[in-house]
């Protein structure tokens, strides 16, 4: 078989959705957003609409992909925190748990003192509901919608 | 890896375009991307040269019609063609639910295909991912339009010994470029199915 699949469900979402709505306040940030290290978005807070949110995803974790090769090739332990410091805007990008990103964006309101200790605390909580996502997924017998899927179910795909 | 996100009812799977060097990976995306309605696709990121040559990668977020009530989303990535950003490709073939192999049909890139497939065997090995284990896969005959092409025949006996799905193109004007993302998405939603029912 492939690759297992990620699975999100709804009680692991809205927890995660709450720790990363308190990071926002707590941190007083513009936008905080969860990427898987595909890229793939998991969760976003904060002033999320008046950004792609879907391109940083896939930045980010084009960036995380790129700095872990250099780590690789130096054997060094992937590098967990990247900083970023823009003119207005600044990006805070932490690893956690080796799975998911963490990405704050933050300005003058905030500081990076603040942002750092404040992720370092949402990181630890995102761990805990990952760990557990991770069990449940493995767990046999969740029912999957995707077992009845037909042929013509495929074929509808590009019927609009 | 796919994700499936029974919260926002969406699935998300990543599509890799992978080929020889100026075989036409960033053609075909930019294709789709100017084809596809407003409402269905995302902002498309080009990582390039000064010279329009894929440094890092190529990304299209893409969104398709519904599933069992599941929106399906494809977030498609070109790799950097030329033998040289062999790094970068690898880390793109990560988490891969699919692989559009981009051939370059001119007799003159017949070598550079072939190393090419080699390598993206020997890439996705390194990945943890197989050709040969069921890992959707579909080719794509790119630059049909030019003269001094190889044959199809030819190409598949040397490219496709398994027989996966493969389509003519010429991805600049577009002809084969949907039809060769119709045959991945299909296969991945198949290998969905699969998974569930194991
Ligand atoms: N004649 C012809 N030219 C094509 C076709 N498809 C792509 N091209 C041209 O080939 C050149 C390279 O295309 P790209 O899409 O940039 O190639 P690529 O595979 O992304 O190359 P790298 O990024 O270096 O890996 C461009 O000038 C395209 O216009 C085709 O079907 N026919
Ligand atoms: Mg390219």
């Amino acid at each position: 078989m492939g690759n297992p699949q990620m699975v999100m469900y709804e009680e692991e979402f809205n927890q995660i959705q709450h720790v990363v709505d308190r990071l926002v306040k707590d941190a007083n940030a513009r936008v905080v957003f969860i990427v898987d290290k595909n890229g793939q978005l998991i969760a976003a807070g904060g002033d999320a609409e008046n950004v792609d949110t879907t391109s940083l995803a896939s930045l980010t974790a084009g960036n995380i992909a790129a700095t872990g090769g250099m780590a690789k090739l130096l054997k060094e332990n992937e590098f967990a925190t990247q900083f970023h410091e823009g003119e207005k805007a600044n990006i805070h990008i932490q690893l956690v748990g080796n799975r998911v990103i963490l990405v704050v964006i933050f300005d003058a309101k905030s500081s990076l003192g603040l942002v750092r200790l404040r992720v370092r605390k949402a990181s630890d909580d995102l761990n805990a509901i990952f760990e557990k996502l991770l069990k449940k997924v493995q767990e046999p017998g969740a029912d999957s919608p995707f077992a009845e899927i037909t042929d013509e179910d495929i074929d509808n795909l590009f019927n609009d | 890896m796919s994700f499936v996100n029974y919260m926002a009812r969406e699935i998300n799977c990543k599509v890799v375009y992978y080929g020889p060097g100026l075989c036409g990976k960033t053609t075909n995306l930019q294709y789709i991307y100017e084809r596809a309605s407003p409402e269905s696709k995302g902002k498309m990121i080009s990582l390039a040269t000064e010279t329009d040559r894929t440094l890092f990668f190529d990304f299209l977020p893409l969104s398709l019609g519904e599933i069992r009530g599941f929106k399906t989303r494809f977030h498609l990535y070109t790799v950097p063609g030329q033998v040289f950003y062999d790094a970068s490709r690898k880390l793109i073939l990560k988490g891969a639910d699919a692989v559009v192999f981009v051939a370059d049909s001119q007799e003159a890139r017949l070598e550079a295909n072939l190393e090419s497939m080699d390598n993206l065997k020997q890439n996705l090995l390194e990945n943890n991912l197989d050709l040969d284990k069921g890992l959707p896969f579909v080719i794509q005959y790119n630059k049909r339009d030019l003269p001094d092409v190889t044959s199809v025949e030819e190409l598949h006996k040397l490219l496709n010994p398994n027989d996966v799905p493969e389509h003519e193109a010429v991805a600049r004007t577009g002809l084969g470029v949907f039809d060769t993302l119709k045959s991945v998405a299909k296969l991945i939603v198949a290998e969905l199915k699969k998974q569930q029912t194991v």
